[in-house]
């Protein structure tokens, strides 16, 4: 099994260490993974800003460096549904090659599980987790239920985390509200972001959250940094660190 | 103004604002108490949703079956193209009636004709009937929500603006004592009334009838005493058949309030003896919407707001920031397609966090939508300058590997080293109430292809240290700096 890692650009620049992890969990698992050095960035802040044809040159980009790999993984679910969801208009009808190359794109959490079939893990994190539901993971990938559809699902992430010995997990009083991070939306409604962001934190707080824990770092860094400065003991990490901290 | 800065504003009352939030957060958790007593919660939205797009397909040939079969019953219907020409059409039945004074339920509709200051204008008195909507019509303000118009308001302000027009104690704020003033005042003007104006929910084309929904009656009241029925109505707002009502009556109040069913369902098929029934069918833009296919699912829309509701977004700058008369992710929708160049801000005020798809009762993929509009509003040259020009910048560098690769190095060195003051200056709104990561010495990829590198030493025999995995090799690592 031939599999491309692709590292998020901020990622990359700002929280090397998950990348790492992420490399240390794949490994655990038996998982040799590739990191095609050609990569930069999958063009959702383009996209998401409207500006297509600014998106559509590294859409192109990411179909030619992860063409030929049997899978894709990366630390982070919006990354992945912009490529699974949102590359179509970039590309001619049929074109099959970015099909492919959508289709075997994959979230860590659901590599974990789906393709690798992961069900136990050995390992201890006795810390109280709060596990911050990142958007684009649960509403496009669906890799767990939203409280607004009542067709249940699998929560992948916690089903991982789960595995660990010593780990317990904050009951919030809103699941899955988004944190307000939307990329330029943090800084084009920089009100709004906050007061979202803060409301989150304050939900976990009141839960009693240590660990506070998503399968995005772009909405953990919108959390950390109003955490670091409103100096919160909150301790803020992707799950890969989590899974790669607990299994070594 | 634009959403973000009227959303600022709203927020810096934090307390308003938070109070805001909960009070519409509390309404979206009835909701999901309610979708989750119906086993078949999903299946009913694939219907609705299926019904909706079925009838759109197919809309010419439903008005047509709809006006045909109305007309038989004696309701007498109109077409308006614009919304001049509503309040013209509306304007002239009054006219012929020597009507002065209307009473008029719930109607967003009229709201988006602006009929109200039409029909003041040429000396008519307009009375909106539905409490919410009185309130804010005293206020002379907008409603805020589609449904509960009042939402922003809070009960003491309540009591200030029925002290001022309709005489309650000063400094009252009990809600019972308030409703019961604005029962007595608004049973007078039903009284007195010569013609009642409503909306309409649902329009029933096979029988040429429609249904009223209110929970407080006042639509049957307004048309029950005066001697003409004045029903205004979007033409999405029809369907084929009565049964599928079955779908639609069970969706509607469970995700606008989470009530079961609205209190009132009013069926109306026919004008009462002596008295005349108007429907009139309004554009307004609407079939232009039609013939798009990016934007055509909105069309589905049942006015229940409960996208409002779930938008974190909303619930934090209140209906006032969109400026629109349906406001929140619907809203975001609708007035752009209208007028992009007036509500360009508004597809932006989203994380695209998909809430608003997800509770849906006819399946708008909402949040969808609105990333496609701001691919419009970008084509259309509407976005800042500023903004297309930063975005056509981080693609050319992103594009490049090295580029991408010096500009990193370049943000992490600067970040490193500037002092604070240069870092958190006013320009950066990120850093306003947010720390900025802390920059790290090394990149992911640097630090995989030292530790291949490595890695490929040691097997050939050469002690070169090899960086353990993850957690263990986080040098200049800053998420965890906290604990």
């Amino acid at each position: 099994m031939k599999v491309a890692l692709f590292v998020p650009c901020y990622v990359d620049q700002f929280y090397p260490q998950v990348g790492m992890s992420t490399v240390a969990v794949l490994e655990h698992f038996g998982v040799q993974v590739e990191f095609p050095e050609a990569q930069t960035c999958c063009g959702q802040p383009m996209a998401n800003s409207g500006c297509m044809p600014e998106a559509r040159p590294l859409a192109h980009k990411f179909i030619d460096v992860f063409d030929g790999y049997d899978y894709v993984v990366a630390p982070s679910g919006s990354c992945v549904s912009m490529v699974r969801h949102h590359y179509e208009e970039f590309f001619e009808h049929g074109d099959v090659r970015s099909a492919r190359v959508r289709r075997n794109t994959m979230e860590l959490s659901e590599f974990l599980t789906k393709v690798l079939g992961v069900k136990t893990i050995f390992g201890s994190f006795p810390h109280r987790v709060g596990i911050h539901q990142s958007c684009h993971g649960l509403r496009e990938l669906r890799l767990s239920s939203s409280s607004e559809v009542m067709t249940g699902r699998d929560d992948l992430l916690k089903d991982l985390l789960s595995q660990l010995e010593g780990i317990s997990f904050s009951k919030l009083s809103r699941n899955d509200e988004c944190c307000g991070f939307g990329g330029t939306f943090a800084v084009a409604e920089e009100a709004v972001s906050c007061m979202m962001g803060d409301d989150r934190i304050a939900d976990h707080k009141a839960a009693g959250t240590t660990v506070l824990t998503a399968g995005d770092m772009s909405c953990l860094m919108h959390l950390d940094g109003l955490i670091r400065r409103q100096k919160l003991n909150i301790r803020v990490m992707h799950f890969a660190e989590i899974l790669s901290e607990a299994i070594c | 103004m634009s959403h973000p800065a009227l959303a600022q504003q709203f927020t810096s009352d934090r307390t308003r604002a938070e109070w805001h939030d909960r009070s519409l957060w509390f309404v979206r958790e009835k909701r999901d108490r309610m979708a989750h007593g119906v086993p078949e919660w999903e299946l009913l939205r694939e219907h609705a949703s299926a019904i909706k797009l079925h009838t759109m397909s197919q809309l010419p040939h439903y008005l047509e079956q709809f006006e045909k079969n109305a007309a038989a019953r004696g309701i007498i219907v109109h077409w308006a193209e614009t919304a001049d020409d509503h309040n013209r059409i509306v304007y002239e039945i009054l006219q012929r009636h020597g009507v002065r004074r209307v009473v008029k339920s719930k109607s967003m509709l009229t709201e988006e004709c602006h009929l109200n200051p039409f029909l003041e204008k040429r000396g008519m008195e307009v009375v909106d009937t539905d409490l919410g909507e009185r309130i804010v019509q005293l206020r002379q303000e907008a409603p805020s929500h589609i449904v509960l118009p009042a939402i922003h308001i809070r009960k003491e302000e309540v009591g200030e603006c029925f002290h001022e027009h309709l005489g309650t104690e000063k400094g009252a704020s009990d809600p019972n004592y308030l409703t019961e003033a604005a029962r007595n005042h608004l049973r007078e003007r039903f009284c007195k009334a010569d013609a009642g104006i409503t909306g309409v929910n649902f329009a029933i084309a096979e029988t040429g009838g429609f249904v009223v929904c209110t929970n407080e009656g006042n639509a049957d009241l307004g048309v029950s005493l005066p001697k003409l029925h004045i029903a205004c109505m979007g033409i999405e707002k029809l369907l084929p058949r009565a049964s599928d009502l079955a779908v639609f009556l069970r969706l509607l109040a469970r995700s606008a309030t989470g009530q079961p069913i609205t209190t009132y369902s009013s069926h109306f098929h026919g004008p009462r003896e002596g008295c005349e029934l108007h429907v009139v069918l309004v554009d307004n833009g609407r079939s232009s919407i039609l013939q798009s296919p990016d934007f055509r699912r909105s069309l589905n829309c049942i006015r229940c707001g409960a996208c409002m509701n779930t938008c974190p977004v909303y619930r934090r700058s209140g209906g006032h920031s969109y400026e629109t008369t349906v406001p929140g992710p619907i809203g975001s929708i609708l007035a752009p397609v209208r007028e992009p160049e007036k509500h360009s801000s508004l597809p932006f005020a989203c994380t695209l966090c998909g809430s608003c798809t997800d509770v849906c009762p006819v399946k708008i993929d909402l949040h969808h939508q609105l990333l496609a509009m701001r691919g419009h509003i970008d084509a259309k040259h509407l976005l800042p300058v500023s903004k297309k020009l930063s975005m056509k910048l981080v693609s050319a560098v992103l594009s490049r590997t090295w580029l991408y690769n010096t500009m990193g190095w370049l943000a992490r060195v600067s970040l490193k080293w500037a002092p604070r003051f240069a870092v958190y200056n006013p320009l950066n709104g990120w850093g306003r109430q947010r720390e900025l990561p802390i920059p790290p010495s090394a990149t992911f990829r640097q630090m995989f292809a030292q530790r291949r590198a490595g890695r490929k030493s040691a097997e050939s025999g050469a002690a070169a240290p090899v960086a353990r995995e993850g957690s263990k090799s986080r040098e200049g690592s800053q998420t965890g700096g906290q604990a």
